[in-house]
């Protein structure tokens, strides 16, 4: 296992397509994921959910279930329960540094490969309003992943608040899993109708249309919906109690004691940024992704990126995406020419071609409001760290030079997320206080180890006699 | 372009240079304080936040005096702060200990420090030599493999970053600006002054203070100033919060007050590059975990690798320009340490527009290189 | 307020854990974080910043607001962990202690 051809790092779609795409040009190839069996987080729990009803999940996630089984069958390797927390690109190669295993049998490797695939997927947005580190509180993608693997659901008042498909996904799981919901809280503006309605035809033509239509029909039937909410703050003193609401500057309160907030997913770029990979900042989804070429190949030699963690382009586009990242270094260690790789990649592209069809409507709609991007008063930004809104607030209109510098300033991003709930946010403030671009005002620098690991980890990493030198001097 | 007028135009918004415009900052809008962007070398934010005095100044005896003058200094400069701006940088000067995983070790430290205390005209403080069980009795939960150490009650560190928080909060509090994104491309010397030139504006200026760390070996020339500083990469390892169980710092290893530990520290010449080097962190885990086995199962929260400013010798170049008397120049990579001294005992003398005497062994001549005049 | 579905519920797969020292059931596949959910653990620790009590949030294992203490190794993700038969779960109030104290 220590010396193959690929490694790659995830388990969702992207990373299953491009592991099973890569042992069929006989790659040595090894996929390393998190969790302890495959599927990512929209497969999550596929091959072994516990629920016994097929339908309560919907079609669209059994779709998971053929992926790993070609992975399954495709003789690529497989590391479960596996964090990898570095990827060093060096001599021609990259270099993994894998924790594995359960908590009470940790092994550290370090694992040498020719080329790395980055399938690390998406994380939820940041939703930082007030009262959203309170127990009682999730995100929407955490209800679910707690339906799909433990057949899990909330019991009390449950309300969903704010925008994208994924809310409207659960609240049509809830609804046939028996769940009652007491309202969906929809952040999504009057006004944003309008803006996505250019892009309208493209989504009426698109694989979400249909299927989307009917869910959405079937969820607004059965479950009370408040529309075009523009303030929103959970109340509690050690769980959430209530959720107040404004609409049309008219403010209500519910009671309730489960809130899932979904604002969105956003790509989980810490692993590819530490590892040297250029971030870019894409405007319509107000997020920053690695900046890749049209293969996912970074600015990194021998570093790929597929699936959401690239950008989001959802989970149809996330296989096809995968299978290009694995025709590309197949292509570039030798195993095809391009006269083979091209014309698969045709399809490919083809099939992510089709997947993105509707996405410019879906990310017009759905682009959060500065309301819910841009939290203030004592409002936590950093969850970690409990810094809140107003400190960043005051340090930007003092001319704070960015992310870095605020993080020294006040230690956002310094805890064990590394920024994941907290670095779009801080950006966001910083841009507006001081009129720059987020492109400009850029994001947390980060380092290895991307997720936390033991002392004990970082220091069965090989050493060499120059490290020893370096620390050791006499 | 705009042009800012004001009387002392300090380059550099690190600890060196906030420390300077801290004692400064009685000229209130008449100090800017000019630093560059977000992503830049910056060694403060890369300090362990020791105020260190125990083996420093062999081969300078006035470094040893100098670092003594600023930790004696220091409680007072940590008031002022707190006063100003309401931070507290968390001071603890209670002393600190060296630690020695081996008997070579050990006889090799002792001899050092022995050496140090010795040189002529040194100021000399108590080193005590401790074997195991001196260690112990300071710190019962050491490692087996701690075999004694070095200990002096001058040691002690703060919070660097909330130091640094502070120095700017405490300058702006009192009027001076610190201007953010104004990397300085050129400096002109004027017959009274010297005009500052960046993306972020013109800046004018009487008195000139180079505190820009790595920046300074480019821009000293302009001034007629010399700084041959080069980058020495030194990493960290920063771990979880975990519950009180390190009072006092040891020369590699400290528990912050907010309950985190750093562990240190390596000494490396990349050039300009602070890439992570995991051999490097493996090595400083190794000996962290064994002067604390206890740590072993602690998690790593964050690591970096940062580039001291070094100078040829390694001690600071504090320097005044001879063509342009305005112009002066400070550089160190005790930026916490010296924090102090910089703000009560260099700032006053740029601000009576002359180093005194004192500051000669500090001078870059003392590299035989010829200043540009 | 979880709990579990009905259809979820297949008596054969129960597993016996203990959390802060109370006997607790769960299902065969759990991870801790869904093993403390469904058996009514409201929060799972309170923080070392401030010592406000969080629980999960994401489920995924990047927002690390599901720190526990698990067979005596503390700052564990509960939602990356399997559950086992007698595996013993404390939640963690503040920063985690490390052994021998010292002055």
């Amino acid at each position: 296992m220590n010396n193959i051809d690929v490694a790659i790092v995830g388990a969702g779609p992207a990373g299953l397509a491009a592991a099973t795409r890569c042992r069929e040009f006989g790659l040595d190839v090894t996929l390393f994921d998190e969790q302890p069996a495959p599927g990512g987080q929209i497969y999550r729990g596929v091959t072994r959910s516990p629920l016994q009803d097929p339908s309560v999940l919907g079609q669209d996630y059994w779709d998971g279930a053929p992926l790993v089984r070609a992975f399954a069958a495709s003789g690529a390797g497989y590391v479960n329960d596996a964090t990898v927390w570095s990827v060093v690109a060096a001599n021609g190669g990259v270099t993994l540094g894998v924790a594995a295993g359960v908590p009470a049998a940790r092994t550290a490797h370090m694992i040498d490969a020719r080329a790395v695939i980055l399938c690390t997927g998406a994380i939820e947005r940041p939703f930082p309003i007030p009262g959203w580190t309170l127990p009682g509180v999730m995100t929407a993608g955490g209800a679910q992943i707690l339906l799909k693997t433990a057949g899990v659901v909330p019991q009390g008042r449950t309300v969903l608040a704010g925008c994208g498909p994924l809310l409207w996904m659960l609240a049509w799981q809830y609804l046939r899993a028996g769940v009652a919901i007491e309202a969906i809280l929809d952040t999504t503006p009057r006004w944003r109708m309008a803006q996505a309605l250019g892009h309208a035809p493209d989504f009426a033509r698109s694989p979400y249309f249909a299927k989307g239509r009917e869910l959405v029909r079937t969820v607004r039937r059965n479950v009370r919906l408040v529309e075009y909410v523009s303030a929103l703050a959970i109340e509690g003193e050690v769980a959430a109690r209530s959720v107040r609401y404004r609409v049309d500057e008219r403010e209500h309160t519910l009671a309730a004691d489960c809130v899932l907030l979904h604002q969105g997913v956003v790509p989980d770029v810490n692993l590819a940024q530490a590892a040297g990979c250029s971030l870019a900042w894409n405007d319509l989804q107000a997020c920053f992704a690695p900046a890749t070429d049209a293969w996912g190949g970074t600015d990194v030699a021998g570093i790929y990126v597929a699936g959401d963690g690239g950008g989001i382009a959802g989970a149809l586009a996330a296989a096809p995406r995968g299978r290009l990242a694995a025709l590309a270094v197949a292509n570039v260690l030798g195993r095809i020419s391009h006269a083979t790789r091209d014309p698969i990649a045709r399809h490919d592209r083809a099939d992510v071609a089709t997947s993105l069809r509707g996405r410019a409507f879906l990310d017009t709609l759905y682009r959060p409001t500065d309301t819910f991007r841009l939290p203030s008063g004592a409002t936590i930004v950093c969850r970690c760290e409990e810094v809140d809104a107003q400190t960043i607030i005051a340090l930007a209109r003092q001319g704070c030079a960015g992310p870095n510098q605020m993080k020294a300033y006040v230690r956002c991003g310094m805890g064990p997320c590394q920024g994941r709930f907290c670095g779009l946010t801080v950006n966001a403030l910083i841009a507006r206080e001081q009129r720059r671009d987020p492109a400009d005002v850029g994001y947390y620098r980060l380092r290895f180890p991307v997720k936390p690991v033991t002392l004990t980890e970082i220091a069965a990493v090989p050493t060499t006699a120059e490290a020893v030198k370096s620390v050791v001097r006499p | 372009m705009t042009t800012r007028h004001v009387d002392v135009a300090v380059i550099g918004g690190g600890l060196v240079g906030a420390a300077i415009a801290f004692g400064l900052r009685a000229l209130g809008p008449r100090l800017a304080v000019l630093d560059e962007g977000d992503v830049a070398w910056r060694a403060s934010r890369g300090n362990f936040g020791l105020i260190w005095v125990q083996g420093k100044g062999q081969g300078l005896p006035a470094y040893g005096a100098w670092t003594q003058q600023s930790a004696r200094a220091w409680p007072e400069l940590a008031a002022a702060l707190h006063k100003n701006t309401g931070v507290d940088v968390a001071l603890r000067q209670r002393g600190g200990l060296h630690v020695c995983l081996s008997a070579e070790e050990l006889d090799a430290r002792a001899a050092t420090m022995s050496a140090l205390l010795a040189q002529s005209g040194f100021e000399r403080y108590a080193i005590e030599v401790l074997d195991r069980a001196g260690v112990v009795a300071r710190l019962p939960g050491v490692g087996p493999d701690v075999v004694g150490g070095t200990w002096s009650e001058l040691d002690g560190d703060c919070n660097p970053l909330r130091l640094l928080r502070g120095l700017h909060a405490a300058i702006a509090a009192a009027g001076g600006e610190i201007i953010t994104g104004a990397a300085i491309d050129v400096i002109e010397p004027r017959a009274h002054g010297f005009v500052l030139r960046s993306a972020r504006g013109v800046f004018e200026c009487e008195t000139l203070v180079l505190a820009a760390g790595l920046g300074n070996a480019r821009l000293a020339p302009m001034a007629g100033l010399a700084a041959p500083v080069v980058p020495n990469k030194g990493h960290i390892i920063v771990t979880e919060r975990v519950a009180p169980f390190l009072s006092m710092p040891l020369e590699t290893i400290r528990q912050t007050d907010e309950g985190t530990v750093m562990i240190g520290d390596s000494q490396q010449a990349r050039g300009f590059d602070d890439t992570l080097e995991l051999p490097v962190l493996a090595v400083l885990a190794n000996r962290a975990a064994q002067v604390f086995p206890q740590l072993r199962g602690v998690r790593v929260n964050r690591t970096w690798a940062a580039l001291r400013v070094m100078s040829p010798d390694g001690f600071p170049i504090y320097a005044q320009s001879t063509r342009h008397p305005g112009a002066f120049l400070a550089t160190c990579h005790s930026g916490v340490t010296l924090a102090a001294a910089h703000a009560y005992y260099l700032a006053p003398a740029i601000g009576a527009g002359a180093l005194p005497p004192e500051f000669l062994p500090f001078a870059a001549e003392r590299f035989d290189v010829r200043a540009a005049a | 307020m979880f709990a579990r579905l009905p259809d979820a519920a297949h008596l054969r797969d129960v597993v016996d854990i203990i959390v802060d020292g109370t006997a607790v059931v769960a299902r065969a596949g759990d991870t801790v974080a869904a093993a403390l959910l469904a058996a009514g653990f409201e929060r799972c620790r309170t923080s070392p910043v401030g010592g406000a009590p969080r629980a999960p949030f994401c489920m995924m294992g990047v927002c690390f607001d599901c720190l526990v203490t698990i067979d005596g190794i503390g700052s564990q993700q509960a939602c990356l962990v399997a559950i086992a038969p007698g595996m013993r779960i404390d939640t963690q109030r503040g920063a985690r202690a490390i052994d021998g104290a010292a002055a």
